[in-house]
């Protein structure tokens, strides 16, 4: 880790400790707590969870078990893009599933894993709330409804190659 | 028909507070205030035969007469917006075109039982439904229609937006109170009964968004006016039905509740999409029985969709077509209740993923005869799992078995998925 880095670590730990402040270290305000935490640091690992035990006075069982419950909390890094395949009712009539493998395929990742190189995570949700517009996919936080496999791949790669590479 | 839920929706933006109020909004807020007792509010909603709409239906003036009269401490309002369902996305759309009407049903409801402080369970993904509520939170409060004194009354209310960290489960009324302490959502045993003991110990209430959004016009126009709104004499009031799937338009509509199946797809959805013959729906929502052709005259409404075998439930119809093999549909809701399970009990962690290898070797084409008694054995057992979910998720297995047979039985004698999935 350089100093840059170091610094930056530094302000998300003082961000998420203001946080906890506002909310008194109060233990039932954890959910609202590992929110945070996540928006800081993007996923949370072993170390923040401790951290979060420590201040709330909660056992670190009873944190990781309410982060491993919700589907929101990340306990492992994400790719710097993310593509969600909804498999909801709706979407799986219309072809949602069968989108899912064949990205599966194309990416050579399976659904909930990241690729080796960080550059992607694929998963997969069941109901978004938007079932008339199925299949639905999100990427990268934005909806592509009415989506197929041609666009999706092309919208995709796009992104993967617009990375900033240069260290 | 848009007389309650969708009557102040612009087409392509959220109602404001102006808007809202130059059409009768808040009005009904002040003459509860002025005019009402809580317990005239409360009878109010008794009488107009209000029943939940979040899926079970229950009557919801009766729901708040639970809540004990004189324990001492706060009790609290929670509005169950944790809409996870597949094929259901009624209160989204509400949330994102009026948020109005649910702070001022919550402001009736918590004026009603002598609540003061009152929650929105929110889910996670629903992030403009979130901002506009919290929106119109806002403006509300500037209003005076929320914070204390309301209106120049003696009544207090602040509304807190929680947004859930996601799980299905959440949706569960009980399990819904331990995510809002923070902790893992499991259900918790009942008795006690949320309204004598909910969140944090105290008498609790939970309700849906399109049951709370319901309540001003009923104290404004009074219970008979409610009642006539339905499409059939022992209905009451209007229901949303999002209609998903193989029809021509997929829309969310508000409706008489107690229109039949046919008049929804036929007249208001288009029909089905060119080249589309019906072979059956979910009526309800992911944990419903499915209806077929012979349905299509069922009046949706509570009653007459159980006395059909299913269920209304949210009202979330996703409408399958000749190409949807059902076994692969049933295959895929069962997932998402395998997957949601809380784990808490063990007929619903172990049954639910049983049942899901069994359909899954049918569907492969590697199904016994066995494998349907077996799964008719899940039906029946898995309804003594410890709350509503499991039982729920074998809703679309018992309809498979019921209707579709003839479809399993191909499954396994021909050694493939007839519909060549």
């Amino acid at each position: 880790m350089n100093v840059h880095d170091s610094h930056r670590a530094d302000d998300r730990h003082r961000a998420l400790e203001r946080v906890m402040q506002q909310h008194r270290l109060r233990p039932d305000s954890l959910i609202e707590i590992l929110h945070a935490a996540q928006r800081q640091f993007g996923w949370l690992d072993r170390d923040v969870l401790g951290l979060i035990a420590a201040r709330l006075r909660l056992p670190p069982s009873l944190v990781y078990g309410v982060a491993s419950f919700y589907h929101a909390f990340r306990l492992e890094p994400p790719g710097r893009h993310r593509c969600t395949v909804c498999t909801g009712t709706s979407c799986h009539l219309k072809g949602g599933s069968r989108l899912l493998q064949q990205l599966e395929q194309h990416f050579g990742i399976a659904c909930g894993a990241t690729a080796p190189d960080g550059s992607l995570t694929l998963e997969n949700v069941r109901c978004l709330g938007a079932c008339g517009l199925a299949p639905l996919i999100v990427i990268d936080d934005e909806a592509c409804p009415h989506a197929s496999f041609g666009p999706v791949v092309e919208r995709l790669t796009a992104s993967l190659d617009g990375e900033d590479t240069s260290p | 028909m848009n007389d309650i839920l969708f009557r102040h929706n612009r087409p392509d933006r959220a109602v404001t507070l102006d808007e809202y109020r130059a059409e009768g909004g808040f009005q009904a807020l002040q003459k509860a205030l002025a005019d009402l007792s809580p317990d005239a509010v409360q009878q109010t909603v008794i009488d107009s035969g209000l029943r939940g709409r979040g899926g079970a239906g229950f009557p919801t003036g009766k729901k708040w007469s639970f809540v004990p009269r004189n324990l001492p401490g706060p009790r609290y309002l929670i509005c169950n917006c944790d809409e996870m369902e597949p094929g259901t996305y009624k209160d989204r759309v509400l949330l994102e075109r009026n948020p109005y009407l649910l702070v001022e049903g919550m402001a009736l409801a918590c004026y009603a039982l002598g609540v003061e402080r009152a929650f929105i369970f929110i889910r996670r993904g629903y992030e403009l439904a979130a901002q506009n509520l919290k929106g119109a939170i806002a403006q509300a409060h500037k209003a005076g229609f929320l914070g204390s004194a309301i209106c120049g009354s003696t009544f207090n209310l602040e509304l807190d937006v929680h947004q859930s960290a996601g799980r299905y489960i959440c949706g569960e009324e009980t399990a819904l109170m331990n995510a809002l302490e923070g902790i893992r959502a499991n259900p918790r045993s009942k008795p006690p009964f949320p309204a004598v003991k909910g969140l944090w110990g105290q008498p609790t209430v939970v309700n849906n968004v399109e049951t709370l959004s319901n309540i001003p016009a009923i104290v404004a126009h009074g219970p008979a006016w409610f009642k006539a709104l339905a499409a059939t004499p022992e209905g009451a009031g209007t229901k949303l039905f999002c209609v998903s799937g193989h029809v021509q338009k997929p829309l969310c509509l508000e409706l008489p509740i107690g229109t039949t199946l046919g008049e929804i797809i036929d007249t208001h959805c288009g029909g089905m999409r060119a080249g589309s013959t019906f072979k059956a729906c979910i009526p309800g929502g992911a944990s419903t029985p499915y209806f077929t052709r012979d349905h299509r005259t069922v009046p949706l409404d509570f009653d007459p969709v159980a006395k059909a075998g299913s269920r209304l439930g949210t009202g979330g119809v996703v409408v399958f077509d000749q190409t949807t093999c059902m076994v692969a549909a049933t295959l895929n809701l069962v997932r998402f209740f395998a997957r949601e399970s809380c784990g808490w009990c063990t007929p619903c962690r172990e049954g639910l993923p049983f049942v899901q290898h069994i359909l899954e070797r049918i569907e492969a084409g590697r199904g016994e005869m066995a494998d349907m008694d077996i799964l008719r054995e899940h039906v029946h057992k898995l309804n003594y799992a410890f709350c509503a979910l499991a039982p729920g998720a074998m809703g679309p297995v018992e309809g498979l078995l019921r209707l579709f047979e003839d479809e399993v039985r191909e499954h396994i004698t021909g050694g493939k998925c007839p519909l060549g999935n």
